[in-house]
Formats: C-alpha cells, structure tokens, sequence
C-alpha cells in the first residue's frame, strides 16, 4: 500500500498552501448556512408550546454543544499519530484544538444555563450532562495549562497527547448521560420527515443549517490558527522566508 | 413569520434577554475566533518580515535544508503571543 499520501499530509508547507486555496470557498459556504439558518431560526420556528419563543436557543445551543465533543477524539486522533509517526503538523493540530474546544465547550454551557434559568428555574444542576460537560471544559484548560507549562517543549506533545487520549472517555459519558441517567436534561431526540410529528422538517432543517455552519466555522478557525502556527514553528524554512517576502 | 412587526421581533415574547445574550456570545464568539486568527496572522508576517531584515547579515540555511525544528521549538518572549 502506498502511504505517500500521508506523509505528503503531513508537510506543512503543503498545508499550508492547500488551505490557502480552500479557505475561500470553506468561508463562503459557512456564512452562507449561517444568515440561512439564522435568519430562519429567529424569524420563522414556530414557538414551542412550553417554552415559547426561548426555543430560538436551540439553535446556537445544539450545534455548539454536539460539535464541541469533536475535540477530544480530534486531539485524541492528533496526539496519536504524533506519538507513532512523528507527525510534525499533528502537533500542531493538537496545540491549536485545545484553547478553541474551550470556547465552544464554553458557549454550550453558558447557552445552556441562559436557556434553562426560564425554562428549567435554575441556572445549574448537577444533571449527568452539565457536570460531564464542565468536567470538559476544564481538561480543555488542562491541556492548555500543560502546554505552557512545558514550555511547548517536546515532553509537553507527549503529555498533552497522552491527556487528551483520555479525555475521549468523558466524552462518551457526556453522550450517554442523557440515556444512562434520568437528571434534568433531556433524553436524545428523533427527528422525522412526517410534517405532523412535533419535531418536523420544519424543526430541524434549520438546525441542519446552523450545525453545517458551525462545523465549517470550526474547520475553518482551527486551519487558520493551524496555518499561524506552522509560521511560527517554521520560520527558518525557506519556503516560509518566500512566502513573507512576497507579501 | 412569527412576529407581526419589529417590537414583537425585538421583545422575544417576553424571552429578549434569554435569546439576545445568547446569539450575543455567539456572535462574539465568531468574530474572536476568526478575526482574531486572521488578525494574528498579519502579524505574524509582519514580525518575520522584521525578523529576517535584521537577521540579514547572517547567511540564510540553504535552499535545500528543510526546517529543524522539533514540535515545540522555543519561541522568544516577543513572538509568545
């Protein structure tokens, strides 16, 4: 089997070059889902009978929280590649995903809270999901911690690989809390095509949108801040030297 | 449309600072987290642009070195940002 292909992913010059001619079109799709589903979510959602027009949150809430569980098997995928091959540009990866799941992890949590201080009556509850979602956000600052506690040095790679190996068990708590526990927050939901259903198409198309646009932002952010690191890592490489000189 | 004129729009059904705060943070959260990085690499440029002017003396590594840099090649105090 010819494994060429990954090593050629590997490089960051060629990343870094890929990514520049794909961002455009990445942008461009992402602010395009988002005023759609936006717009829809606050405009035409028709108000939940309990919740009334509070239901606008699902859609900022729900992509947010569900795409935030991508970053530990995203760091944890990172971290070992860089362990076993050495991969440069993983690293990288792992570095850059870490701050950035904080912020979704984060935004999911303060969502969240904001939509249940009227819906539930609380602002918090150590509900399955909410603690293993705090839980979360603090590893995240923990392998930011760790990071810069080693001084970005080769035992902080390794250390931060290893965290965020073990860190994806969290994640599969914080998927199946709902079903493994009966605490506040809701069961997982199926959403149909059937027009009568409570959750229909015009539930959840709009949610499609919004989970497609959040999920090409994060792309997006973690090749941009991907992209800076490899400058700053690479800064003695000739390709790098040409590329400031011509701009 | 769920509301018949802006006011309703605004008011949310009673829900105005549920809703805004949190498509507020959203938005916020958005803009830092792609500004932010686009910003970041303008600078970055700039700062090697500066760099290697004074570095100038020094003859570069050839052409055919790729970079040497270990997963965490130390940065100066200046470039730790």
């Amino acid at each position: 089997m010819d494994w060429t292909w990954f090593h050629k992913w590997g490089s960051p010059k060629w990343f870094y070059e890929l990514s520049g001619k794909w961002l455009p079109w990445l942008v461009g799709v992402m602010v395009t889902c988002l005023l759609v589903g936006v717009t829809w979510a606050l405009l035409f959602v028709p108000q939940d009978y309990q919740q009334g027009l509070t239901n606008r949150i699902f859609y900022v809430h729900v992509p947010v929280a569900s795409i935030s569980l991508a970053f530990f098997p995203l760091m944890a995928m990172a971290g070992t590649v860089f362990l076993v091959w050495r991969m440069k540009l993983a690293d990288v990866v792992l570095k850059v995903a870490a701050p950035l799941g904080a912020w979704f992890t984060a935004l999911a949590l303060a969502s969240g809270s904001i939509w249940g201080v009227d819906t539930w009556g609380t602002w918090w509850v150590w509900d399955g999901r909410l603690t293993s979602l705090l839980l979360q956000f603090f590893l995240l600052l923990g392998v930011v911690s760790l990071r810069t506690a080693l001084e970005d040095s080769e035992g902080a790679a390794r250390a931060c690989a290893l965290l965020s190996i073990v860190g994806c068990i969290n994640v599969v708590v914080i998927k199946y809390s709902v079903d493994w526990w009966n605490t506040l927050h809701q069961p997982s939901t199926n959403f149909t095509l059937a027009t009568d259903q409570a959750n229909g198409p015009e539930i959840w198309v709009p949610l499609i949108f919004m989970i497609v646009a959040v999920y090409l932002f994060f792309a997006i952010s973690l090749i941009l801040s991907t992209r800076n690191e490899i400058l700053q890592r690479e800064k003695r490489a000739q390709w790098v030297m040409d590329l400031v000189a011509k701009s | 449309m769920q509301f018949s004129n802006f006011q309703e729009f605004i008011e949310m059904g009673g829900y105005a600072f549920n809703v805004w705060s949190v498509y507020g943070m959203f938005l916020i959260f958005l803009t830092f987290n792609l500004y932010g990085p686009l910003r970041k690499n303008r600078k970055i440029i700039r700062d090697l642009k500066r760099r290697y002017a004074l570095n100038a003396q020094v003859p570069p590594m050839s052409a055919g070195t790729d970079s040497q840099s270990s997963p965490g090649s130390k940065t100066t105090e200046e470039e730790r940002t």
